[in-house]
């Protein structure tokens, strides 16, 4: 009996025909992709994208070129020199990021005492040439200044877990 | 009439076939359709990390373990983190445990989902990959709310977790839960039945049950030939001994009863993760000693003492005591294993990695002799490589 029952569904196309109503009933849902350089999808506040040093309200660079973080960076992407400022005060002359040897871990912004080296939420930054991959310190404090709103809001809303 | 000697073709494979599941090559002996033998050439991906790992503290070790197997990245994490926590005989937060298991649960799903959406492409089926890889998005946007990274979380810290699940991410994974299930039935009745998916696996790749044994098969791989194998239940880690869940096993040792292990694992983890959602206590999430974890970061900034222990940890590391110890976990693809030697100082004197995809490759030889090209195929879709921790 059962044997007929199956030479039956076989030759009646019967599990090609529930398959095939499977994926006919997903016609009627939603869409779930998105339309990506006009729609983004959300982004968490603890998103590890690209780098930006961070300054204080009235101005004043926070990092203090303690060095954690290229002493932590497990691909040894960090370049950090410093030297005294003018004002007596320890600030870098140097802070390079290899964008290309960071593997985004975070432990970077992890590790920062004055959370001057963040990772922000930007992940679209590709360029032509590997040059220009390799950031600066005036590119770093420039991404800093242009995603400071962004990267203070995601810190304020981590901050009970951190 | 003469007689004619004809030498097998040898075929090259990859290492950039679509097929070849990453950076696999394989030569190949053929008699006209009929693989007579398959030979593995692996190392492509080769990047050094048990050597690097040598050279790094434990803390900065950690993603590297992400970036062994990226497609089950958690699980990894947790094999070193629980060989470190043995040697340095830590008591771990009761709520770290929970979310471990949680998020090891997790990645199961997500691993099996791109094992069975492959093996599905591979096999001339497109619509699972597209479903489940669907599923795959919200799961790795869980890894995001926690970690900050969609793949290579870095999650996993020595003594707990890095930081608490926000309780809004506890809440999704809930919502999810609830629907995946009927995922997991539209694929069931995409696969199960469809007479091509059957004609493509079943008897295809056939593993007896002691020529898993003999080869050192773990895993699905293990399970589908009917050996009843689970690390989560013979030897329980985290807090597997407190959770209910089944071990499915196969009968026949093919490609399709791995195929409905895996699918039956999915709704196993399921099962989990209803049960760790529902039963997770409120608590610390990493142990608070100053040897092993950062303070607080309000504590740091406001206390000397803090920040202190903020820089030594953060430069010199973790000191773990001398000793040697291998760890194994039931990682989706089978025994992922770390042997962490120490001599005492911050950094690993040895990180061997017992990566279970390299065990299985071995069998791609006995399994795919005598089957037609198009199986060789199925079979390493099964096996479920991953490149990442074949050649580490």
């Amino acid at each position: 009996m059962k044997l007929i029952f199956n030479r039956l569904k076989y030759f009646l196309l019967l599990d090609i025909c529930k398959g095939l109503y499977l994926t006919f009933k997903r016609i009627f849902k939603p869409s779930v992709t998105i339309n990506y350089p006009y729609e983004k999808a959300p982004l968490s506040p603890r998103f590890r994208g690209e780098h930006a040093l961070r300054r204080y309200p009235n101005g004043e660079e926070r990092c203090i070129a303690c060095k954690l973080c290229e002493a932590v960076c497990p691909a040894l992407a960090i370049t950090i020199e410093a030297e005294e400022r003018d004002d007596g005060s320890r600030r870098t002359t140097k802070y390079d990021i290899d964008m290309t040897k960071c593997i985004y871990c975070g432990l970077c912004q992890e590790a920062c005492p004055v959370d001057a080296i963040v990772q922000g939420p930007n992940y679209e930054f590709a360029t032509e040439t590997h040059e220009e991959l390799i950031y600066n310190k005036e590119k770093l404090l420039d991404n800093g200044d242009r995603w400071e709103l962004a990267l203070q809001k995601n810190i304020d809303s981590d901050a009970p877990y951190r | 009439m003469n007689e004619k000697q004809i030498k097998n073709l040898t075929l090259n494979f990859g290492p950039q076939h679509p097929a070849a599941h990453g950076v696999l090559r394989l030569v190949l002996e053929m008699d006209g359709e009929v693989v007579e033998r398959a030979d593995p050439h692996i190392g492509l991906l080769h990047r050094g990390t048990e050597k690097l790992i040598e050279n790094k503290t434990y803390l900065q070790a950690m993603p590297y373990f992400d970036r062994l197997d990226y497609v089950s990245p958690m699980v990894q994490e947790h094999a070193f983190v629980l060989a470190a926590e043995q040697l340095l005989n830590l008591n771990i937060p009761e709520r770290a445990l929970w979310i471990r298991v949680l998020f090891d649960e997790i990645t199961r799903i997500l691993n099996h989902a791109l094992q069975i959406g492959a093996q599905g492409l591979d096999l001339g089926a497109t619509t699972p990959f597209l479903w489940l890889f669907e599923e795959r998005e919200k799961l790795m946007s869980f890894y995001e709310a926690v970690s900050g990274a969609r793949l290579h979380a870095a999650y996993y810290r020595i003594g707990g977790v890095h930081q608490d699940i926000p309780d809004q991410t506890l809440e999704e994974i809930f919502n999810w839960s609830n629907g995946f299930n009927k995922i997991i039935n539209d694929i069931e009745g995409l696969l199960d039945e469809n007479r091509i998916f059957k004609q493509r696996t079943v008897d295809i790749g056939v593993v007896s049950k002691k020529e898993a044994l003999d080869w050192g098969f773990t895993g699905p791989m293990l399970r589908g030939s009917g050996v009843v194998w689970d690390i989560r239940k013979h030897e329980p880690y985290a807090v597997y001994d407190k959770v209910e869940f089944d071990i499915p096993i196969g009968k026949n040792g093919d490609c399709y009863d791995r195929y409905l292990i895996r699918m039956e694992e999915m709704k196993q983890s399921l099962k989990i993760i209803k049960q760790v959602l529902d039963k997770i206590p409120k608590g610390d999430v990493i142990v608070d000693n100053p040897r092993i974890s950062p303070p607080k970061r309000n504590n740091m900034k406001s206390s000397m003492e803090s920040l202190i222990s903020h820089f030594k940890l953060y430069t010199e590391g973790v000191r773990v005591p001398e000793g040697s110890i291998y760890k194994a976990v039931e990682a989706p693809k089978g025994e992922f294993g770390v042997f962490l030697v120490s001599d005492g100082s911050n950094k690993p004197y040895r990180c061997k990695i017992r990566a279970p995809g390299f065990a299985h490759l071995q069998g791609l030889d006995f399994m795919t002799k005598g089957h037609q090209l198009a199986d060789l195929v199925a079979c390493i879709a099964t096996m479920d490589v991953v490149f990442g921790e074949i050649d580490r």
